[in-house]
């Protein structure tokens, strides 16, 4: 006799496939927040009406991000008989054009393509696995961000999905904790502690309540993995948490997600409604007499409370401030009762696990860091998006690779990861493998997830201070380290960047920041002098600079740069004696013009307007005099 | 209470199974540089400064570690040396220090531990020093705060919910804009604060002090007067003027602590407009008598009246006997059962 679940899967893959190969054109639109901000909902609605006015009849899904940020609004077209074409920039024009060129027509329109998608071949169009994007890229958390609709659990369950919450089911909670360790899963958070071993302590905890807590406050700057995912795969997600509660022996779970992701906060509500009506999710799941309920807490933005204890105490409706440990959360968590706090990126990557089993997922990665990891590949990079890469690829194969390289073929400089609690990776670095340990031995943290690249536009004091500013604003006040220590070095670096730096503020930002990683209370603290310490490691001249010459030699920080005149190239056209907001530039008309440094508020307008084919004004490092 | 041994700073000392590391080292003559612990309140961890050095364990902070059998631990080491101070420093370069002028000079934990720790100027001159320009709260009769010399060690908030369930203060704000607070952020003195002062007691510095700080040339104990509690005062005195009060530790009754009338309600002793000589009202107006003339006309006064006619109040500055002797008098002299009293804070 079947089981329920089968009749469900057997409902939904026909669903699936009925939609993959019949008779009517699939267009899929990645409709996450990075494709609406691109304006893929105009793209959308342009492609429906115009389905419409011709009388195409084709189905047309809103899906999630696959990750190609920069190619954003992104279309998938899957005509019968053919593979898929994924195009990108696709704006409500070109969308127009697509339907009637290959919805309408037959040509697959190559020059607005970016790859194919499945079996088969398009002339002129290449497979999109064979692209130097996607090449080094293993996706398995997200593979099915942007291939199924997230409002469909059919979709999801045909794909594997829930899959491996029945077999969990069928398992003891060691058997699941046992499988978990097999897979060299850990924890994708941040700081990659071995999940099984988390579960362990809470599954040996005492008490007959325990709860599991899935952290989706994401909050370094430049970082989305987790709203990505949450809006394009959520029931990944609520399998990952069930199969996790039943590890622990938890019957609650919540999900703290951040109230700045309104469409992720909607899919989840929508994804929990469909698994408890599928009998996934709520009391006496898949008939096996196992209960576990999904509270969602909305998070008011503070990022101290991804820390794991203030976390917990936002959830208690407490201030978001953490509290010391011992006693860890595995004992003493949420109201006291033993409580398990796993990421979102962890929990997808455990119903994987149990989907394909701990040895397919530990083909992957290195020795010590196995399968996968997403990361939010920006900045300074051609490619920007949302990659998965297998642990131990080099930064550099991510940054050339399927970062395209960096923007305008400027020179690298460094490259950022873990947010404001990681550090600044030099290029002599660049063949450090992405793993836990050996970004924690390079002077950084694998963080969740954030990458961000930088070339030699960027001042790394400058830098350094920016994510200082970040921390100092988020601390929570509560210790003494925190609270003062970043204020401290953050004066200390404007002061750097302002040109009052003092010869022996290297070392006291050395010494402030060691003191405040040994003695803050919490992770933040603990974390937050990083992007400081490591750029001292391996930009100090960048420093010495600032401070012994009032140099800032990339150009960036206002105070330590001059804009002068090449009197040689300079015919006196007076464009930026008009454009000069401060009247710093004095000159006669035709003569050349000169800076007036005293008056002059370096802000660049001269520069700009100069035009290229006198190129006479020039930006230096320095504090030029009058005269000069 | 089982105990274990443990070593500090190669003495072996013995110490209750469930107390900290700091507590027993307090207990027995070891100092470690604290300012957010404090022994009648929760430990918050939040100062960062009572770290010590456990042997296979490092850097810890001792008022949250329980004893343990065996534990070997440093107050000093090098590691300590390299960052314990700089906590310190940082409360310095956000403090007032006119130490000089400040109603806690020599008293102050702050100051203990900068001496302790040897906190040196030259260490202090690198640092960027804030501007300590935030406004005194100078509302409440009793004492002021002054932000500016606050090191947001939360003992005042603590108290305030843990020792009084008022709740009048809180922390509000965040991060290096964090600041003690009453509900609104209006002055104290419009809170629903009870002005007991004992957040003032245990403020480790200057941020929360008497508005009278004149230090007595010695201390009288005593009993507080006020109601039938009967609390244990110190009364600091010089020559035969009272100038302080503060709760005994070692009373039974309060453990050292004070409501407002027995903490600052001692303004009346000294008074010039206090009654030294009993008043009787002739025509209209109230005139100074002797004790035989007041106590007569009582007498007489009484004896005209039937029985339903008096009432009596007591006073709960009186002592229980006392107390027992009017009520005593009221119903089996004057034969009424109309006896109050004042004792109701």
């Amino acid at each position: 006799m079947k089981t329920k679940f089968e009749d469900i899967m057997v409902k939904s893959e026909k669903e699936w496939e009925s939609m993959q190969c019949g008779e009517k054109p699939v267009i899929l639109v990645g409709t996450a927040t990075c494709g609406r901000s691109a304006g893929s909902l105009e793209t959308l609605e342009a492609l429906r009406s115009e389905a419409d006015k011709s009388g195409i009849d084709c189905t047309i899904i809103e899906v999630g991000c696959i990750g190609l940020c920069y190619a954003e609004p992104l279309v998938t077209i899957a005509k019968p008989g053919n593979p898929a074409v994924c195009y990108g920039g696709i704006d409500a024009e070109k969308a127009k054009e697509l339907v009637e060129k290959y919805i309408i027509g037959n040509d697959p329109v190559p020059e607005y393509a970016l790859g194919t998608i499945g079996q088969g071949k398009i002339a002129d169009i290449e497979k999109i696995q064979d692209t130097s994007v996607f090449k080094p890229q293993i996706r398995r958390v997200l593979k099915k961000c942007g291939s199924i609709d997230p409002a469909n659990v059919e979709h999801y369950i045909a794909n594997g999905g829930y899959s491996g919450l029945k077999r969990a089911l069928e398992m003891t909670s060691e058997e699941i904790i046992d499988n978990i360790k097999i897979s060299g899963l850990r924890g994708r958070g941040g700081a990659g502690f071995p999940t099984w071993r988390k579960w362990q302590f809470c599954h040996d905890a005492e008490g007959d309540q325990k709860y599991l807590i899935c952290n989706a406050d994401e909050g370094d700057p430049g970082a989305f993995m987790n709203r990505s995912l949450l809006e394009g795969d959520p029931h990944a997600l609520l399998e990952g948490m069930v199969i996790a509660g039943r590890a622990i022996g938890a019957d609650t779970g919540y999900i703290y997600c951040r109230a700045e992701y309104p469409l992720a906060l909607e899919r989840l509500d929508l994804a929990i409604k469909q698994a408890k009506d599928l009998g996934f999710l709520g009391d006496n799941i898949m008939e096996t007499g196992f209960t576990f309920h999904i509270k969602v807490k909305e998070g008011a933005g503070a990022f101290v409370c991804g820390e794991e204890t203030a976390l917990i105490a936002s959830i208690e409706g407490e201030r978001g401030m953490p509290r010391p440990r011992p006693p860890f959360p595995a004992v003493s968590g949420l109201w006291g009762k033993p409580t398990i706090i796993n990421n979102v990126e962890t929990l997808a990557s455990v119903a994987l696990v149990m989907q394909q089993g701990a040895q397919w997922f530990s083909q992957v990665g290195s020795e010590a860091s196995k399968g996968t990891k997403t990361f939010a590949l920006v900045g300074k990079v051609k490619r920007t998006g949302l990659v998965e890469v297998p642990m131990g690829i080099t930064l550099r194969e991510m940054i050339y690779d399927i970062g395209g390289g960096i923007l305008n073929d400027r020179e690298f400089k460094a490259v950022q990861t873990g947010g404001p609690s990681g550090g600044c990776i030099p290029a002599e670095k660049l063949d450090t493998p992405v793993d836990y340990d050996s970004l924690n031995a390079a002077g950084t943290i694998m963080g969740s997830g954030g990458m961000v690249v930088m070339d030699a536009d960027n001042c790394m004091v400058d830098v350094a201070r920016y994510f200082l500013e970040f921390t100092q604003k988020e601390s929570c006040g509560e210790c003494v380290p925190c609270r003062l220590g970043t204020k401290q070095m953050l004066d200390i670096l404007n002061d750097i960047t302002q040109g009052r730096g003092k010869p022996d503020d290297i070392d006291l930002l050395e010494e402030i920041g060691y003191a405040v990683k040994r003695t803050s209370l919490c992770g933040l603290g603990q974390t937050a002098p990083n992007p400081v310490l490591s750029t001292l490691r391996y930009f100090r001249n960048e420093y010495e600079a600032h401070i012994n010459k009032k140099e800032c030699p990339s150009l960036v920080c206002r105070d330590l740069i001059s804009y002068k005149i090449d009197t040689d190239k300079c015919t006196g056209c007076r464009l930026c004696f008009k454009a000069c907001p401060a009247d710093a530039i004095i000159g006669e008309k035709k003569e050349p013009h000169i800076v007036d440094q005293e008056k002059c508020i370096k802000c660049g307008m001269c520069f700009e307007k100069c035009p290229p084919k006198f190129n006479a004004v020039v930006c230096i490092p320095g504090q030029l005099k009058d005269g000069e | 209470m089982e105990k274990v041994k443990l070593t500090i700073d190669g003495l072996e000392i013995s110490a209750d199974k469930d107390k900290t590391i700091l507590q027993a080292a307090l207990e027995n003559d070891i100092y470690i540089p604290h300012l957010c612990y404090h022994p009648d309140l929760e430990k918050v961890a939040v100062c960062r400064v009572c770290m010590v050095d456990v042997a296979g364990r490092g850097l810890t902070i001792s008022c949250r570690a329980p004893v343990e059998e065996g534990l070997v631990v440093k107050t000093d080491s090098e590691e300590l040396k390299k960052v314990r101070k700089v906590p310190v420093q940082l409360l310095f370069a956000n403090h007032k220090t006119d130490c000089i002028t400040c109603g806690k000079n020599d008293d102050c934990e702050l100051q203990r531990i900068a001496k302790y720790l040897g906190l040196e100027a030259d260490e202090l001159n690198r640092l960027r020093f804030a501007e300590m320009d935030d406004p005194i709260d100078d509302s409440n009769p009793f004492f002021d705060r002054d932000p500016n010399k606050c090191v947001y060690c939360g003992i005042c908030i603590r108290t305030c919910s843990e020792l009084q369930n008022i709740n009048a203060i809180d922390f509000s704000n965040r991060g290096y804009s964090t600041r003690v607070s009453t509900f609104g952020g209006g002055p104290i003195v419009e809170s629903r604060c009870e002005s007991c002062g004992e957040c003032v007691v245990r403020c480790p510095v200057g941020a929360l002090l008497p508005k009278t700080t004149e230090q007595p040339a010695r201390e009288v104990k005593s009993v507080c007067t006020y109601c039938g509690v009967g609390c244990g005062i110190l009364l600091g005195v010089r020559g035969h003027k009272i100038v302080s009060v503060r709760g005994d530790g070692e009373n039974i009754v309060n453990r050292g602590s004070l409501c407002v009338k027995g903490r600052y309600g001692f303004g009346f002793i000294n008074s010039p407009e206090r009654l030294t000589k009993p008043l009787i009202r002739k025509n209209g107006e109230l005139v100074e008598a002797e004790w035989d003339e007041a106590l007569d006309f009582a007498a007489e006064k009484l004896k005209s009246c039937k029985s339903d006619e008096v009432a009596v109040f007591a006073s709960a500055k009186c002592t229980n006997e006392d107390n027992y002797v009017i009520q005593k008098f009221s119903r089996a002299v004057l034969g009424t059962n109309s006896v109050d009293h004042c004792a109701r804070l």
